[in-house]
């Protein structure tokens, strides 16, 4: 114990090593708890299809020349990418934080408050890409033709998925208590969830609606997985895609000022 | 052994709000040697701890650890320290192990070199035989060792130890205090905060005592009793007025007192004269204590 290892910590802005080591942490814990997490996320975004689908499908055959089942099974990517992101996200952060204290443990090892937040958006984006898909898989089981494009479909979840954890991890810092969560979902989460186009589309709003839904994230996303499955549209994908990345980009700036606003004091 | 010290504090201010928690604190800490802030609730302990892992940035002052300015180098500082908290912070899900080789990742400890160094802190921790148990299928004893080997796994120059041994059961903690024991006699460098006296007393081979944010006494724990409380102390015990009455016998003879619930002790007692015991009686003679010099320096009235 007398001898000391030299350490190499770089002076660098972002050590992908720290990075490297709280996802670790992650997916270490999420092998104990994929269980319960994954069925929640592949059955509440189920629940949604299967309801609205064939609920409202008897009464609507097609939305915009998509079979109805077909539009809301894409429209649901959305939904189960959003509560997988910034539903989990927000009260996982705000846990681990306040009442688990895990962030100080972590920060007291040679790991900073920017490459914990970056690892925890990353690790809540993944989970959202990847149960973003199950709305797809079933749609496939219930008839919808699979194509290439779906294949991007992870993609465009992992980007929305890290911009909305981030949007969590913001929100996890700056309310008062846990109980506030319940502004955030029933003022904040669940609008931008109807008015993206998910369940109806947009075409249908007042014009302000429209206009407003421009500034909707998760509007970009349900566009970009709808174009993945029915046909790409180059010029409008990338300013989907645009829209996202800038969303994403706010959201880190807030979620790591807050954070460490936070935890530093 | 380089003379430079292991840990420098100059001048270190904190404020909130209205209110200094710490106040141009001076610390130095001898590499190898096991250093006690001793100091009761709110002396600024905590919040000295956390500035030296740079979660709290001090208003003023210098804080330097083994070589590197805080919060400046922040980050290469906390590679070379371990920090025990004093609220357990451990994954509770995952096994004292997996939260091992956890912190060795986290704290870059090559892949090669992880497997031995979770089995060398394990063992340190004599947790060999329940490494693969769910922290929280531990006791509160092993947890709070599992937060020491944690706080090791890296081999670290320089240990913080933030109220050790605070809640724990007398057992457990002459446990912990071996633990800690054995890693001073291995060269470590320790900085403990504690408001427990003997574990000062027992551990540490240098004092700080804390109070109101500054250090008001170091030494020794030898060298503190000799300074304040001398040899020995005679306790009285009686009514208030007795009490009162021998205060002011001690006082007019140059003699320290302090009180504690019922009973009066004057300090330096090996020095008091055969008039003043002939007037006051003989008291219960009893060695001098590091506890004398704490309440003597911080005060009788808890704030």
């Amino acid at each position: 114990m007398t001898t000391t290892r030299s350490v190499e910590v770089a002076a660098r802005a972002f050590e992908p090593a720290a990075f490297g080591a709280v996802l670790v942490r992650e997916m270490t814990l999420f092998r104990r708890s994929w269980r319960s997490t994954t069925f929640a996320a592949v059955v509440e975004p189920t629940v949604y299809l299967l309801a609205f689908g064939f609920g409202l499908g008897a009464v609507i055959a097609t939305l915009d020349g998509i079979p109805y089942v077909q539009f809301v099974g894409t429209g649901t990517v959305a939904t189960a990418v959003l509560f997988s992101s910034a539903f989990g996200s927000m009260f996982d952060t705000y846990v681990k934080r306040y009442y688990m204290h895990t962030y100080d443990a972590l920060l007291s090892a040679p790991v900073d408050v920017h490459e914990v937040v970056a690892a925890e958006a990353v690790w809540f984006g993944t989970k959202a890409a990847v149960y973003g898909c199950a709305p797809l898989v079933v749609s496939v089981a219930f008839g919808l033709p699979p194509s290439w494009g779906m294949l991007l479909v992870p993609a465009v979840g992992l980007v929305t998925g890290i911009a909305f954890a981030l949007f969590g991890i913001w929100m996890s810092a700056i309310v008062p208590s846990i109980d506030a969560f319940s502004y955030i979902t029933s003022a904040v989460l669940t609008p931008l969830l109807l008015v993206a186009g998910t369940f109806f589309p947009i075409s249908q709003l007042p014009q302000w609606a429209k206009v407003l839904s421009q500034l909707n994230p998760l509007y970009h996303c349900v566009e970009l997985v709808r174009h993945c499955v029915f046909g790409l549209r180059p010029l409008a994908d990338l300013y989907h895609l645009g829209a996202l990345l800038t969303f994403g980009a706010l959201m880190a700036w807030f979620a790591v000022k807050r954070m460490r606003a936070k935890l530093i004091s | 052994m380089s003379t430079e010290p292991a840990l420098s504090l100059r001048g270190v201010v904190k404020r909130f709000g209205s209110l200094t928690a710490v106040d141009g604190l001076d610390l130095d800490v001898a590499p190898g040697t096991c250093l006690g802030l001793l100091g009761p609730n709110g002396a600024g302990k905590s919040t000295t701890m956390r500035m030296i892992i740079g979660q709290t940035l001090a208003d003023a002052g210098e804080i330097t650890v083994l070589g590197h300015p805080v919060p400046a180098e922040s980050k290469q500082a906390r590679a070379l320290m371990g920090v025990v908290p004093q609220l357990d912070n451990l994954d509770v899900e995952l096994t004292a192990r997996q939260n091992l080789q956890l912190y060795a990742r986290l704290y870059r400890v090559p892949r090669g070199q992880r497997d031995e160094a979770v089995a060398r802190a394990l063992h340190m921790a004599q947790l060999a035989d329940r490494a693969d148990e769910k922290a929280d299928k531990l006791s509160g004893g092993m947890r709070r060792r599992l937060l020491i080997a944690r706080g090791l796994v890296h081999s670290p120059a320089l240990l913080l130890l933030d109220e050790p041994t605070v809640g724990l059961d007398p057992q457990i903690r002459g446990d912990l205090w071996a633990l800690i024991d054995r890693l001073r006699t291995e060269g470590v460098t320790i900085v403990m905060s504690t408001h427990y006296i003997e574990e000062a007393e027992r551990l540490a081979d240098d004092v700080a005592v804390v109070s109101l944010g500054k250090v008001i006494a170091r030494g020794s724990p030898a060298e503190l009793l000799n300074r304040y409380a001398g040899a020995e102390a005679l306790e009285f015990y009686g009514p208030p007025d007795r009490l009162a009455a021998v205060e002011a016998a001690a006082e007019a003879a140059g003699l320290p007192t302090r009180r504690t619930g019922p009973a009066v002790s004057v300090l330096r007692a090996e020095t008091a004269s055969a008039s003043f015991l002939e007037r006051n009686g003989n008291g219960y003679r009893r060695p001098a204590t590091l506890e004398d010099v704490f309440v003597l320096l911080t005060g009788e009235v808890p704030e």
